[in-house]
């Protein structure tokens, strides 16, 4: 996907808007596409055709057992709150639309992250009636979380490695 | 006078062009007229209120018995500013408006007599005279609301109201002011000056109550206004504009008139019976205004209100002068004319901007309405800023005289008797009260009506209006800024027409100057100050705004949770807006509402349809009108019985009465 450079990066009031820096002893920034992570990661997470075993798995990870919320990630109730997507499933024709407005509404630059192999590659549902198209045609992730289901360890792995703590 | 007159025979000319010429000429001619009969008029006003002289005409020739008395003092010629202000923005608003039934002979004759009679009222300086112009002014607004009937039920039976109620209203001021006449001396105002002091204290307060009845139900107090929320929205929208500007002031005019000048102040009961009426009209009319969905009866309504206000800074002046502080009171009286002369223009603009919105979407329901600043941009602007001022936004007009209202009030508390104590405790809650609910009614008014998207295909492919209706608005506008921002310009003039009405000879409260200083008490503010730092505060919001989104700014749809699509109906409307008053206040306004639930026929457990119904009537007018007039019509339908068209029980009736009239005298 395709960023535009960051609006507030060259502003005087950038100290009154950008987010405090969490930096935190260990904390290793990390960059991905521009987007300069610092320990903290908020996600939207957009089903778009999951058969709900990820989102099992979703809520098991930021559960008390895996935790990843102390790690820095977080889901959020919408996209304008957040830094990127987690986007579950293959894309249905019902959630085609609804998943365009979403990323419309992300504030760039933004991660996008495909959690199971639906999202990652197609998966078992690839070519299934009801099917629009695979995430990738519509946009290419930046974290790929494979399994059918990925385990909650996979899960806080991957959001480990974009908040760097 | 003479100028005035010349004002005058304008407005007779524009009436006699109006019912003469072909319809193609017919509308400019009479407007043209008629604006020019305003505009003599107004500099004749002017020209008294700068002078301070009183100029006075009278012929036997016009009226029979009687003649016509005229003279124009300060007080007068301030509502002729107002009045002939107004007027002038209405004829030429009337150049593009008029069509249809408006532009009619009838209809537009009708509408110069109005304009005419409202210059008059205020120069009637005999009972005879002022009885006439006053009457002549009821009759020419009355047929005006008829204009559209031959489409309008509503409007049929608004005519119906509003002329049972200004004809109760004008037997009342007639014998009110019979009364000052009974003990000798003339008819003229003049002759009632002198000897009223000679008249005993009860005749005195029965006839001013009389009077105040009358003229009361004229400027829209409650419980005597059923009539005017009824009739403001069904009148063609100039007259609309005229009536609630200038014909619910002549009231105001009128109670002034009689109570302050011609009986010299009266006690201090008559005054709180003044700002009785208006804490009542102020909170009642500011409730219905925040609850109204129609534009024009909203406005109505916030007429009601405003003209509470005004009774209440009368109310409070005539109190104060009685109990011994002319300063206070004349302070209070020039709080109550400024607001009357800032109410007339933003209420002007506001009706206009109303009927401009009627014109191009085809509807006065908020609720039909919506996204108008994209499609009547003008417009929009200028009843945005019309409403900022009724809203008493600083720095312009509303704010003003709202500010000079309030210290009038306060400083009322000098006086130390209970009654003017309590009135000026109500006078300010109901100031304060009435300042946010106007504030609700018009941010629903300007945001249902002019943001987002539009309800109704009306709405949606609106067009803005013919420019000679922008041009009346942003006439109309004019007032607004100037008493907003450099009131001290006016006040000289106000205070010669508050000193008229309270008969004192007091230095103004008030300093000369662009800025507003009471001289007798600390109190400054300057409008002009506030005016600029307003303008910088939103100078640098908007630099920054602009430095901030630096242009790179991407333009998405409103996030809506993913859905598709997006309709006008997922909006707020009107009435969702004013849910949360209408519970708060449900004792005071009654609403009703209705749920209907149609289930489908297999079971009882899922329901087809669903229609809920929410009204808010006046309930004054349902408990306290509508009673009496079910049990008049049904004297009415039971003495029919006695009348069957037989002319044998007919000659029997007569021949019954004949023999009693026997029987009693013999």
């Amino acid at each position: 996907m395709k960023h535009a450079r960051h609006p507030f990066s060259n502003s005087p009031f950038r100290s009154l808007i950008s987010k405090p820096i969490t930096d935190r002893p260990g904390a290793q920034p990390v960059t991905i596409e521009g987007v300069r992570l610092r320990g903290s990661l908020q996600l939207r997470h957009v089903d778009v055709g999951s058969c709900n075993g990820c989102e099992v798995e979703i809520t098991s990870a930021l559960g008390p057992n895996y935790d990843a919320s102390q790690f820095g990630a977080r889901l959020v109730a919408s996209p304008r709150h957040a830094d990127g997507l987690l986007v579950t499933g293959i894309i249905t024709r019902n959630m085609a639309g609804p998943l365009r407005q979403t990323l419309a509404a992300l504030p760039r630059p933004s991660v996008i992250v495909a959690c199971g192999d639906c999202a990652v590659n197609g998966g078992i549902f690839n070519g299934a009636s009801g099917v629009a198209s695979t995430l990738d045609e519509v946009v290419t992730p930046d974290v790929r979380i494979p399994g059918c289901p990925p385990h909650p360890t996979a899960i806080v792995q991957a959001l480990r490695s974009l908040t760097g703590r | 006078m003479a100028l005035l007159l010349l004002g005058l025979g304008c407005c007779v000319l524009a009436a006699a062009a109006a019912s003469a010429l072909p319809r193609s000429w017919r509308v400019p001619a009479s407007a043209g007229l008629g604006a020019t009969g305003c505009a003599l008029a107004f500099v004749a006003a002017m020209r008294v209120l700068v002078t301070g002289g009183v100029e006075s005409f009278s012929t036997t020739r016009l009226l029979p018995m009687f003649g016509l008395t005229l003279s124009i003092d300060p007080l007068g010629a301030l509502f002729i500013v107002a009045t002939s202000f107004v007027g002038f923005a209405a004829c030429i608003y009337c150049i593009g408006y008029a069509r249809g039934e408006l532009q009619s002979r009838t209809a537009m004759s009708l509408l110069m007599v109005f304009i005419l009679t409202l210059l008059a009222v205020p120069v009637a300086s005999s009972i005879v005279s002022l009885m006439f112009c006053w009457e002549l002014m009821a009759l020419s607004s009355m047929l005006l609301i008829l204009t559209d009937q031959r489409h309008s039920r509503a409007a049929r039976s608004a005519a119906l109201w509003y002329g049972v109620m200004t004809q109760l209203g004008a037997a009342s001021i007639l014998f009110g002011l019979l009364l000052l006449t009974v003990h000798g001396g003339g008819q003229t105002f003049a002759d009632i000056r002198l000897h009223s002091m000679a008249l005993s204290s009860a005749v005195r307060s029965f006839a001013f109550f009389l009077a105040l009845l009358g003229f009361a139900s004229k400027a829209g107090a409650v419980p005597l206004h059923v009539w005017l929320p009824k009739a403001h929205p069904e009148a063609p929208s100039p007259v609309s504009a005229l009536m609630s500007s200038s014909m619910v002031a002549m009231g105001v005019y009128g109670i002034i008139r009689v109570g302050g000048d011609l009986l010299h102040g009266g006690t201090v009961w008559w005054w709180v019976a003044v700002a009785a009426f208006g804490a009542v009209s102020a909170l009642y009319g500011a409730l219905h205004a925040t609850t109204s969905t129609d534009i024009k009866r909203l406005l109505a309504y916030s007429t009601i209100d405003i003209l509470g206000l005004v009774l209440i800074g009368v109310g409070a002046a005539g109190a104060l002068y009685d109990t011994g502080h002319p300063g206070v009171a004349q302070l209070a009286m020039m709080a109550a004319l400024l607001l009357v002369v800032a109410h007339a223009g933003f209420k002007g603009a506001l009706f206009l901007g109303a009927g401009s919105i009627e014109r191009s979407t085809g509807t006065r329901d908020l609720d039909q309405l919506g996204g108008l600043i994209h499609r009547m941009p003008f417009t929009a602007a200028l009843f945005a800023l019309s409403a900022c001022s009724i809203m008493a936004v600083p720095t312009l007009s509303g704010f003003s005289s709202e500010w000079l209202l309030l210290q009038g009030l306060l400083h009322g508390f000098t006086d130390r008797s209970t009654p003017t104590l309590i009135m000026m405790l109500v006078g300010v809650v109901a100031l304060a009260l009435t300042g946010g609910l106007t504030a609700v009614a018009f941010v629903k008014a300007f945001g249902i009506g002019f943001l987002g998207q539009a309800r109704s295909p009306g709405a949606a492919n609106a067009v803005d209006v013919a420019p000679s209706m922008k041009i009346a608005m942003a006439l109309l506008v004019i007032p607004s800024i100037v008493i907003g921002v450099v009131p001290g310009l006016l006040l000289p003039l106000i205070n010669r027409a508050a000193t008229t009405g309270l008969a004192t000879a007091a230095p103004s409260p008030v300093e000369r100057g662009t800025s507003l200083v009471l001289t007798q008490f600390r109190g400054t503010i300057e409008p002009a100050a506030l005016f600029a730092g307003l303008v910088l505060v939103l100078l640098i919001v908007w630099a920054v705004n602009q430095r901030l989104a630096q242009r790179s700014a991407r333009r998405v749809d409103a996030w809506s949770c993913g859905r598709d699509v997006q309709t006008p109906r997922m909006q707020y409307t009107a009435t969702s807006f004013a849910e949360p008053l209408q519970r708060v206040f449900a004792d005071v306004l009654r609403p009703q509402s209705d749920v209907e639930v149609t289930h489908v026929a297999e079971s009882q457990y899922y329901e087809q349809s669903l229609m809920y119904q929410n009204r808010v009537s006046d309930a004054l007018e349902l408990h306290g009108y509508r009673p009496v007039i079910d049990a008049a019509l049904r004297i009415g339908k039971s003495a029919r019985r006695i009348q069957n068209g037989s002319i044998h029980r007919y000659l029997a009736f007569g021949f019954v009465a004949l023999l009693l009239i026997l029987v009693v005298l013999a």
